[in-house]
């Protein structure tokens, strides 16, 4: 389909209108993408929890409540832009934008299909993890130049949290590439195609791979239990305390699109992506989104589980997790998968 | 298409650049180097080098700016500005830069660029095996040589950030030592 449009766009166009329309079908293609997950991600997290806690959750705007997030967003659309005349404006307008934009950016090189992936660059994974390590700049700016101490606060302990648990997110994702012998996403995917998912093919070193990747990718999306960045209790909101309306949405939404990018990379390199399992419905090609959204639908359940489950641990536990246990556990099993591979022991 | 987004990186490039030497706010001007160093890993994606991009995304803006963020967020307070260098600083500088863009102006405008026929994306795995390998062209010597500076650097900040600490107990030790000896 997308091959179809693509030739119509240049029979009836000029090269140059014609690459650019593209461009920008492209681009609102994706936009559209972030805002749904986004919404419907939030609406997904509250009926969670009301499952968890035995309540019903959102249940009046429309069938099962399905319209509530999106009353949610007209709302903060609405709402009056507030903010403090201390702040440095400039940069406190900028910082949702930095979240909003690498999130968007890391979004364009998961391949949802085997033929939607806006960017199927040759060093995926490591192209991942370096526009992932530069949202945390919008959140260190967004905390400094509010002007305020909980908002600075919960900007240093994002900082110090995001560049430790980002070793571990490059570190599993290392042990898994150990297997497949190429950074590129797609060809990783073909490389599951022919010999089964990763976590099979890798057992045991690629179950500790993933169990660490779960554990640091949850800490990089700053979600309960590692969300001592805006802990509610003793920090306001952490540092989008003095954002409100629109700019408050942005760093709500990042947050749940980022949650999205930590499971379609889990679902990616360790459950094969949009392949059925055993290769049940190997040749039907639109049932490939919905084994990818279900894969990921499952793995971010999961992490809402986390969220709903476990206690928020103080900063020194979890630093400690990261440096003490996560990172030398983790040297180690690529040392384990490298004998694996090296014996030929997988399966 | 592809010389319009030249020029247009190109001119982020150079307007953040200024910006980022005549901002009087500290963090602002490091932003404005963030900005720089994006475009430029830009550059390097047109150029289908989307590893040495990548890597720079990586290194300066992901690594090197957030560094420097936290030593602004450490010692800087929002309502401080930096303070004007003096005029005769600034003549020099000024000359120097000019000097600078003198002697680098005419040789980019001299030169014959070529271009390259067949280029071939440079893939990771050809890097990986250069790098260690030890035939004629292989960088295994520098690599190596690097990673043990970089082990030097690791022990050094170790010993640098526990310094006290570990002399703390070396006097106590000594202390106690000579405690043990006038007792006897």
């Amino acid at each position: 389909m997308i091959k179809t449009i693509h030739d119509w766009l240049f029979s009836v166009m000029p090269e140059w209108a014609a690459s650019l329309t593209e461009m920008v079908l492209i681009a609102v293609f994706y936009l559209t993408l972030f805002a749904v997950i986004g919404l419907y991600l939030v609406l997904l997290e509250r009926k969670v929890a009301a499952w968890f806690q035995m309540r019903k959750g959102p249940n009046r705007v429309g069938p099962w409540g399905l319209f509530q997030t999106m009353a949610d967003a007209l709302k903060l659309v609405t709402k009056e832009l507030t903010g403090t005349t201390k702040a440095d404006k400039f940069l406190y307008n900028l910082a949702p934008y930095f979240v909003i934009v690498t999130a968007l950016v890391a979004m364009s090189v998961i391949p949802f299909t085997q033929s939607v992936q806006a960017f199927d660059i040759n060093i995926g994974v490591f192209f991942l993890l370096a526009v992932s390590s530069i949202g945390v700049i919008g959140i260190l700016l967004g905390g400094w130049s509010s002007n305020n101490k909980y908002s600075l606060i919960g900007a240093m302990r994002s900082g110090v949290q995001t560049i430790s648990y980002e070793l571990s997110v490059g570190l599993s994702l290392l042990t898994m590439v150990l297997l497949t012998g190429t950074l590129q996403l797609s060809e990783i995917i073909a490389n599951q195609q022919e010999h089964g998912w990763l976590i099979l093919q890798g057992h045991i070193p690629a179950i500790i791979a993933f169990m660490i990747f779960m554990i640091a990718g949850t800490a990089e999306t700053n979600r309960a239990p590692f969300d001592l960045v805006e802990a509610e209790s003793e920090l306001g909101a952490g540092f989008h305390t003095e954002y409100s309306g629109m700019k408050f949405a942005y760093f709500f939404l990042a947050e749940f699109i980022n949650m999205f990018i930590i499971a379609s990379i889990a679902v990616t390199i360790f459950f094969g992506g949009w392949l059925s399992p055993f290769g049940i419905t190997e040749g039907i090609i639109w049932l490939q989104p919905i084994w990818f959204t279900v894969k990921v639908v499952g793995i971010i359940f999961l992490m809402m589980w986390f969220r709903w489950t476990f206690p928020r641990l103080r900063i020194d536990q979890l630093l400690k997790l990261e440096w003490k246990y996560l990172l030398p556990l983790n040297l180690m099993n690529i040392v384990i998968m490298a004998i694996v591979i090296w014996l030929g022991w997988t399966i | 298409m592809e010389r319009i987004i030249f020029y247009i990186l190109a001119a982020i490039i150079i307007i953040f650049a200024i910006a980022s030497v005549s901002s009087k706010k500290m963090l602002r001007a490091v932003i404005y180097l963030l900005f720089v160093l994006i475009a430029i890993s830009g550059i390097y994606f047109m150029v289908d080098y989307s590893f040495l991009g990548a890597v720079q995304l990586a290194v300066y803006a992901g690594g090197v700016i957030i560094l420097i963020i936290f030593s602004v967020l450490l010692v800087h307070h929002i309502e401080l500005n930096l303070e004007l260098a003096s005029t005769k600083k600034r003549v020099i500088a000024a000359l120097i830069s000019f000097a600078g863009i003198a002697m680098v102006l005419p040789i980019i405008l001299t030169h014959k660029f070529n271009v390259v026929e067949n280029s071939r994306t440079i893939e990771v795995k050809d890097i990986g095996e250069k790098m260690l390998s030890y035939d004629s062209g292989g960088f295994i010597l520098p690599f190596e040589v690097i990673s043990i500076l970089l082990l030097a650097v690791m022990i050094g900040a170790i010993v640098i950030a526990k310094g006290n600490r570990l002399g703390l107990k070396e006097n106590q030790e000594t202390r106690d030592k000579k405690q043990d000896i006038i007792n006897q």
